[in-house]
C-alpha cells in the first residue's frame, strides 16, 4: 500500500503547487455574499452579506445553529440551491473561477472536479441501487477518462484510504450493507476521488454515533493534511469545531458575526454570542446550577431586526446596537467581531479580554 | 431554585404509596425481540437482551448508549408502548400487569414520555393548546377544565397561552416545540417522565434553556426523570446515575461521578474518550475504539463488546460477564470479566 | 390543580419577543391564502363551479325541451332557428341536451366517488390501524378488486346487472372502492407510526379516541385529494359506459351517449358531433386541475 499512497498524495500536492502558483494566495474568495429565497408568501434572508476566504490547506468551520445559514452559504459555492427561487448576490471565487458567472459545462467541471462535497446522510448522497465500487469508479471515469479497470484500482485504493477494512469485498457492497460510519467514509472516499482542492463539508458526522464520529473526525483531519486540501466544514457542535478547524467563523442570522483562530476564539471569545453559545454549550458544568442559557430563539429570517440582530438576545445590550447592522471590527491579528462592543482599531488582548 | 438531590425523595406526596427507601420503578430482565427477514430466513434483532434496573424516587437515571443499542426500545418497554417478550416491571411495589397488581393504563396515568422532537412529535393538524389538553381529556376532565389545565401548563414551561395555544407545530420552533411536548407529558400530573432523546434535535443555546426548564420542573412537581441520551456531556450534567447500555445489554451502571471519574467498563471508558476535548490545543490523536457497534441482529456471543475491546481474550468469547451484585443508590457496577477475580481473565481485579 | 402554583421560574420574555409576529393562520386558513394566489387553480374551480351550476339549474337555463325532436331540424348548425349550438341527429337543441347532460355525468361522476370514500376510506383507515391479521383480511380482498382493469371491471359489471344509472353507480362504486381504501390505508399506517401516536397511547388514550382526535385529521386530507381526481375519472368512466350501451340509455341526456350517437353523423356535421366530447374534457380537465391545485395548496406544512 506504501506506493499507493505516495501516488494520491502527489497528486494532491501537486495540486497545491499548481493552485499557488496561479497567483492568489486564497483558494476561496467569497465578498459580500447574500441569499435570499424568494416564495409568495415570504422573502427568506438566509444569507446576508457573507465574506471569508480560505486558504490552500486550510480548514474554516463555518459554526452556527439552524437557521444560521451555514448550510446555505456551503451550498452557495457549489451552485446547488435550487435555482428559480433563489437570489444569490455578491462575488464567490474558487481557484480564481467566478462561480456565480460559470455556465453549466463550468459548473460540472467545478463539482466533480476541484470541489468536492460531503453531506450528514451518506444514504441520500450514494445511489441505493448502484454498489460502492461501480459508484467511484463511474465517478472517477466521468471526470478523469481513463478505463474501468483502473478507474476501480483507484476505487480500491480510496477506500483503502478511507480506511475501510476489508475494501476488496467492500467494493461490491450496496451502501445499505455498510454500518453508518463505513457509509460515511465511502463517501468521503468518492468525494476524494477526483483529487478535490477543495472539500466542502456539511455537518459530515453529526448523524454518527459518539466513538464513530471521533474516528471519522481524525480520519478527514489526517486525510485533509496529506492531500493539502482546503475545507470547509459546517458544524453546529463547538467540539467538533475544535477538533478540527484551523480557523472558525460563526454565523447567526445569515451573517459572519465572529472569524478567527479556533483557539482563540473558544479561549476569548469576542462577541456575546460566541460567548453565550461557549456557557451554553454543555461540557462539565456544576450539576447543581442552571447552565448559563441565552435567553430566546434565533430571529425570523422573514423579518430580520434592524441592526445587530442577535440584539433581542443579547445581555449587554445598548441603544446603539438596534440602530444599525454593526461593521466588522478587527481588534486583534486575525480576529474580526461584528459587535459595537468591539474596539475598532488593533489593541492588545488583555484590553479586548476586560472590554467583553 | 434548589435541585432535588438524590438523597431527598419527594415528601408529601399523596400519589405515594410505598414511602420514600421504595424504588419508584424496578425492570426485571426486560427482553424484547423484533422479528426481522434476513437473506437466511428469519432472524432476530435482540434489541432489549435482559435488561434489569432500579428507578429510586425523585432521582434522575440517565441511559446512554450508541444507536442500536436499545435503550429507545427500552424506553418504550417500560411504558408498554411495546409489549416485551419477557420480564417483569413493577412500579412503586406493585407489579404491572392486568390481573394483579396495576393495570398498564394506571401505569401511564402516573409514567409520561417526551420524544425527540422531530417532525413527527406533535399532530400537524392541531393547535399545540388542544395537545396539551388531550390528556387531562382522556383521564375523564370536561373540556372546559382540559383547557384550563392545558393554559396553566404551557405557561408553567415558559410559553404564553395567549400568544402560543392556538397556534399550529408548524408555527413553533424546535424549542418551543419541545415545551409544548414537555406541557402535554406533565398535563396529565404523572409522578415519572421518560425523556427519550429529549434535547438532542435542539440547538445548543435552546438545549440549554430546556434543560434549565427539565430541572426547575423536576423540582416543582416531584417528577423522577428516566433520562435517554446519546450526548454524554448533557447526561452528565443532569444525571444522578448513569446506565450505559450496548447492544440491547447493560454494561454498566452507577453514580454519575463515579462512571466519569472512574469508568469500569471498556466500553465506558471508549464512549468517554471519544467525547471532543473542547480544547485545540489538545486534540484526540488516536480514537479510543475503532469499527461502528454491530448489528443488534446475531451479536456476538459472550461478552458483546469483545469484537472492539482492546482486552478482549478467550473467556469474553465463552462466558456472558455478569453485571455485578448492587444493591443500593451508590452501587457501581460493571459487566465485563476484568471485575470478577477469578474470572479467567488475564488482567481480571487481583490477578496484576 | 397543583399546577398553578407559583411559578419558580420565570417566563423567558425573549422567547416571546422572538416569535414569530407573522399573521399566525390555522392550517386550513393557510391553505385557503395559497389557493387565493394561485391564479390556475381559481379560474378552473370557476369553471367547475359554472358547470356545476349549470347541471343544477339546467331546467332553468335549458331554451329548449332536450327531448323534443324535429324531423326537419336535423343536424343543424349553431345558430340555426334561435338554436344556439345547433341540433343533433333526431332535431333535439343540443344546448339543452348538454346542459341536462351535465346533470347525469356530474351524478355519475360525484356519487361513486362519494360512496367509494365513505366505505374505502373506512376500511382503510381500520386496516391501517388495526393489526395485522385485519389489515390482510382488508386489504388482499381488495387487491382482489385492484387486479381487473378499472374500466374492464366496469364494464363487466354493469354488463352483468344490466344497464341504468343506478347499475352504472354501483358498478363506479366498486370500481373506486379498492383505490380509496388503499390511499386510507397508506396514510393511516403512516400517521400509525408517528410519535404524537405514540405519546396519545402512552397517555392512556383508547384506539377509537386517538382514531378521532389524531389520525381522522391527518387522513383525511390524503383521502379527500385523492377523491378529487377521482371525480374526472368517473366522469370519464360514465361517459364511456354510456357510450358503449351499458350506461344510460337513450333517450336520456347524457354526454357520453350524445357521444356515441352522434358519432355516426361525424361527416354531416363534425363541429356539433365533437361538442359533448369537448364538455367532457373540460368538465374532466377542470376538476383535474383544481385537485391538483388543492393538493399543492395542501402539501405545503410550513
Amino acid at each position: 500500500m506504501p506506493e499507493m499512497d505516495g501516488g494520491l498524495q502527489s497528486t494532491g500536492s501537486s495540486a497545491t503547487g499548481s493552485g499557488l502558483a496561479a497567483g492568489s494566495s486564497n483558494l476561496v474568495e467569497v465578498e459580500d455574499l447574500s441569499v435570499r429565497f424568494v416564495t409568495r408568501e415570504a422573502t427568506v434572508h438566509a444569507v446576508n452579506g457573507v465574506s471569508f476566504a480560505v486558504r490552500p490547506g486550510e480548514v474554516l468551520c463555518i459554526l452556527g445553529e439552524s437557521g444560521s445559514g451555514k448550510s446555505v452559504t456551503l451550498r452557495a459555492l457549489m451552485q446547488l440551491l435550487p435555482p428559480r427561487r433563489t437570489r444569490i448576490t455578491g462575488r464567490i471565487r474558487v481557484d480564481g473561477q467566478d462561480v456565480l458567472s460559470l455556465d453549466r459545462a463550468g459548473l460540472r467541471r467545478l463539482r466533480g472536479g476541484l470541489v468536492s462535497m460531503i453531506f450528514q446522510e451518506p444514504m441520500t448522497a450514494l445511489d441505493p441501487v448502484y454498489t460502492i465500487g461501480k459508484q467511484i469508479t463511474e465517478t472517477i471515469v466521468r471526470h478523469r477518462g481513463g478505463s474501468q479497470a483502473s478507474a476501480r484500482a483507484r476505487a480500491l485504493d480510496l477506500l483503502e484510504l478511507v480506511k475501510i477494512p476489508s475494501a476488496a469485498q467492500r467494493l461490491d457492497n450496496y451502501p445499505h450493507e455498510l454500518s453508518g460510519g463505513l457509509r460515511q467514509r465511502a463517501m468521503i472516499a468518492m468525494a476524494l476521488s477526483c483529487g478535490p482542492r477543495l472539500l466542502l463539508a456539511d455537518e459530515p458526522t453529526t448523524a454518527l454515533d459518539a466513538t464513530v464520529q471521533i474516528q471519522v473526525l481524525i480520519l478527514l483531519r489526517k486525510l485533509q493534511k496529506e492531500l493539502g486540501m482546503g475545507t470547509i466544514f459546517v458544524t453546529h457542535d463547538l467540539g467538533v469545531a475544535s477538533e478540527i478547524a484551523d480557523r472558525i467563523a460563526v454565523m447567526y442570522a445569515g451573517r459572519i458575526v465572529e472569524e478567527g483562530p479556533v483557539a482563540d476564539v473558544l479561549a476569548n471569545p469576542l462577541h456575546p454570542y460566541t460567548q453565550g453559545l461557549l456557557a451554553s454549550t454543555v461540557h462539565g458544568q456544576p450539576r447543581d446550577q442552571d447552565i448559563n442559557a441565552i435567553p430566546g430563539s434565533p430571529p425570523d429570517l422573514r423579518r430580520l431586526p434592524t441592526g445587530c440582530a442577535f440584539a433581542p438576545r443579547c445581555v449587554q445590550v445598548m441603544a446603539e446596537c438596534r440602530a444599525g447592522v454593526p461593521e466588522e471590527r478587527r481588534p486583534l491579528a486575525g480576529r474580526m467581531a461584528r459587535c459595537i462592543r468591539v474596539p475598532a482599531g488593533a489593541v492588545l488582548a488583555d484590553a479586548v479580554a476586560d472590554r467583553v | 431554585m434548589n435541585m432535588i438531590s438524590s438523597a431527598a425523595p419527594p415528601l408529601d406526596d399523596p400519589r405515594d404509596r410505598g414511602g420514600p427507601a421504595q424504588p419508584l420503578l424496578i425492570a426485571r430482565e426486560l427482553r424484547k425481540h423484533f422479528k426481522v427477514k434476513s437473506d437466511s430466513g428469519t432472524a432476530f434483532v435482540r434489541a432489549v437482551d435482559g435488561v434489569s434496573f432500579t428507578l429510586f424516587k425523585g432521582e434522575t437515571l440517565g441511559i446512554v448508549g450508541e444507536s442500536g443499542c436499545g435503550k429507545s426500545t427500552l424506553a418504550r418497554l417500560l411504558l408498554h408502548l411495546v409489549r416485551p417478550d419477557s420480564g417483569e416491571l413493577v412500579f412503586d411495589g406493585e407489579t404491572v400487569a392486568e390481573m394483579r397488581g396495576i393495570t398498564v393504563n394506571a401505569l401511564r396515568r402516573q409514567v409520561q414520555m417526551v420524544f425527540q422532537d422531530s417532525y413527527s412529535s406533535l399532530n400537524p393538524r392541531m393547535p399545540v393548546q388542544d395537545t396539551v389538553a388531550f390528556g387531562p381529556f382522556v383521564h375523564g376532565k370536561s373540556k372546559a377544565e382540559s383547557k384550563a389545565v392545558a393554559r396553566s401548563m404551557l405557561l408553567q414551561v415558559g410559553l404564553n397561552p395567549d400568544l402560543f395555544g392556538s397556534r399550529y407545530p408548524h408555527e413553533l420552533s424546535g424549542g418551543q416545540k419541545q415545551r409544548v411536548n414537555i406541557a402535554r407529558a406533565l398535563a396529565i400530573e404523572p409522578r415519572m417522565v421518560i425523556l427519550d432523546e429529549a434535547v438532542s434535535a435542539l440547538d445548543k443555546s435552546v438545549e440549554a434553556q430546556v434543560l434549565n426548564l427539565l430541572r426547575a420542573l423536576k423540582a416543582d412537581f416531584n417528577l423522577t426523570y428516566l433520562f435517554i441520551s446519546h450526548d454524554l456531556n448533557v447526561v452528565q450534567y443532569i444525571s444522578d446515575r448513569v446506565l450505559v447500555m450496548y447492544l440491547g445489554a447493560v454494561v454498566e451502571l452507577g453514580p454519575v461521578d463515579e462512571i466519569f471519574s472512574h469508568p469500569l467498563h471498556p466500553y465506558t471508558r471508549a464512549l468517554l474518550g471519544s467525547r471532543p476535548s473542547m480544547n485545540p490545543k489538545q486534540r484526540i490523536e488516536e480514537p479510543p475504539i475503532t469499527g461502528d457497534p454491530p448489528s443488534p441482529i446475531d451479536p456476538p456471543s459472550g461478552c458483546r463488546f469483545r469484537t472492539r475491546c482492546p482486552f478482549a481474550e478467550p473467556v469474553c468469547e465463552a462466558r456472558i460477564p455478569e453485571l455485578g451484585a448492587w444493591t443500593d443508590r451508590e452501587s457501581h457496577v460493571a459487566a465485563c470479566h476484568m471485575q470478577v477475580a477469578d474470572s479467567g481473565h488475564s488482567r481480571a481485579v487481583g490477578n496484576a | 390543580m397543583s399546577q398553578t402554583a407559583v411559578l419558580s421560574h420565570p417566563v423567558t420574555e425573549a422567547d416571546e419577543q422572538a416569535a414569530p409576529a407573522l399573521k399566525v393562520r390555522g392550517y386550513w386558513a393557510s391553505v385557503g391564502y395559497r389557493l387565493r394566489y394561485d391564479p390556475v387553480t381559481m379560474f378552473f374551480g370557476l369553471v367547475v363551479l359554472l358547470i356545476i351550476l349549470a347541471a343544477i339549474f339546467a331546467p332553468l337555463l335549458a331554451p329548449f325541451d332536450p327531448y323534443k325532436e324535429s324531423v326537419i331540424g336535423r343536424l343543424k348548425p349553431f345558430g340555426w332557428k334561435n338554436h344556439l349550438l345547433g341540433t343533433d341527429e333526431l332535431g333535439r337543441d343540443l344546448l339543452s341536451r348538454l346542459l341536462y347532460g351535465g346533470r347525469v355525468s356530474l351524478l355519475m361522476g360525484v356519487v361513486p366517488v362519494c360512496v367509494a370514500t365513505v366505505v374505502g376510506g373506512s376500511l382503510g383507515i381500520v386496516g391501517g390501524f388495526a393489526g395485522k391479521r385485519v389489515n390482510t383480511a382488508i386489504m388482499r380482498t381488495m387487491d382482489v378488486f385492484y387486479a381487473f382493469p378499472s374500466v374492464l371491471l366496469a364494464v363487466a359489471i354493469s354488463g352483468a346487472m344490466g344497464g341504468g344509472i343506478g347499475n352504472g353507480m354501483i358498478a363506479l362504486s366498486m370500481v373506486f372502492t379498492p383505490a380509496m381504501c388503499r390511499v386510507a390505508e397508506t396514510a393511516t399506517a403512516q400517521v400509525k407510526n408517528l410519535d404524537f401516536v405514540e405519546a396519545a397511547r402512552a397517555t392512556g388514550a383508547g384506539t377509537l379516541t386517538i382514531l378521532r382526535y389524531h389520525v381522522l385529521g391527518n387522513v383525511l386530507g390524503p383521502v379527500f385529494i385523492y377523491a378529487s381526481t377521482l371525480v374526472s375519472v368517473g366522469i370519464l368512466l360514465a361517459s364511456g359506459l354510456s357510450f358503449l350501451g351499458l350506461g344510460v340509455r337513450p333517450p336520456t341526456a347524457d354526454w357520453g351517449l350524445m357521444l356515441s350517437t352522434l358519432r355516426q353523423s361525424i361527416y354531416v356535421n363534425p363541429l356539433i358531433c365533437a361538442l359533448p366530447g369537448a364538455a367532457i374534457f373540460i368538465t374532466s380537465i377542470s376538476f383535474n386541475l383544481v385537485s391538483d391545485g388543492i393538493r399543492a395548496a395542501m402539501d405545503v406544512r410550513m
